[in-house]
């Protein structure tokens, strides 16, 4: 995999979610992803960056154009130094929620992108990865 | 019969500003008595947990109201981006653009001439 551009976005206060989202948008449209598979990517974006400012409190964004074998796609990682999820296997099920909301977020994103890696350490915080390739299913 | 409330959403929001638009409708419907509210969503391009949440609890609690809620303009790839999140929005009635919108909301709520020929036919 190559990495064909790299920026950082920290994630600190709601406001910046806007303009995070449509800064995906731009590389996204770079890549020459649909627009069906941008707004999968945005949503999984959201998602993620929501969790980040509500259990963490905030945390920092890579958003990277890679390209495996020719075929580009948008690369987002989400790194927060916040409290860490204990079973991460649980909270990966639909429903599953410590905030009184929909427990959506991770099992959706997931399901939204290509590709979905989750690492999170009790104490240490969480890191979530996803991938969306331009012409991925 | 009440009025309809009409509200077109003009920009994509976030969080607090959904949580705004939730409760001044909720205000509004209480105030005006509305039995319908179109939420006009067709420059919004995205619709999350969240955003989806909020629009849910806006069609619950006018329910209580006795206002029927339909989302109008839904954008085709956000419809399908919801499926896959795995959100469904119970009990909101979609339409395509508000006029057809309008036109679920007057069958829902049925005229009162409909009323009458109901009547009428019952009695023959
Ligand atoms: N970045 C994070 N840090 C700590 N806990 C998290 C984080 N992201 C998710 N979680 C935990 O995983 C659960 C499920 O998350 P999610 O699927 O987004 O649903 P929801 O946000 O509606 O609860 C959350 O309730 C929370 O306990
Ligand atoms: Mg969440």
């Amino acid at each position: 995999m190559i990495v064909l551009s790299k920026e950082k976005f920290p994630i600190e206060k709601e406001q910046d979610v806007i303009l995070f989202r449509n800064r995906i948008k731009e590389l996204a449209t770079r890549t020459g992803m649909s627009l069906v598979n941008q707004t999968k990517l945005m949503t999984a974006a959201s998602e993620l960056v929501r969790n980040m400012l509500r259990y963490a409190g905030g945390g920092v964004t890579l958003l990277e154009i890679v390209s495996r074998s020719s075929i580009p796609g948008v690369r987002l990682t989400f790194i927060d130094e916040g409290p860490g999820i204990k079973d991460v296997h649980q909270a990966m099920k639909d429903g599953f929620s410590t905030g009184k909301s929909l427990g959506l977020g991770l099992p959706g994103a997931k399901r939204l992108v290509n590709e979905f890696d989750i690492k999170s350490e009790p104490g240490k915080g969480t890191t979530v990865t996803i991938i969306r390739w331009k012409n991925g299913l | 019969m009440g009025p309809f409330l009409l509200v077109t959403i003009q920009v994509d929001l976030y969080d607090r500003l959904a949580l705004t638009l939730e409760s001044d409708l909720i205000n509004m419907v209480s105030k005006t008595e509305a039995k319908g509210v179109l939420i006009d969503i067709s420059a919004v391009s995205i619709v999350d947990s969240f955003m989806g949440r909020i629009l849910g609890n806006i069609a619950s609690m006018s329910k209580i109201m006795d206002a029927a809620t339909v989302v109008v303009g839904m954008q085709p790839a956000v419809a399908i981006t919801l499926v896959e999140l795995g959100l469904t929005l119970s009990g909101v009635h979609t339409a395509l653009d508000v006029e057809q919108g309008m036109e679920l909301l007057r069958n829902k709520i049925g005229h009162p001439d409909t009323h009458e020929e109901g009547l009428y036919d019952s009695i023959i």
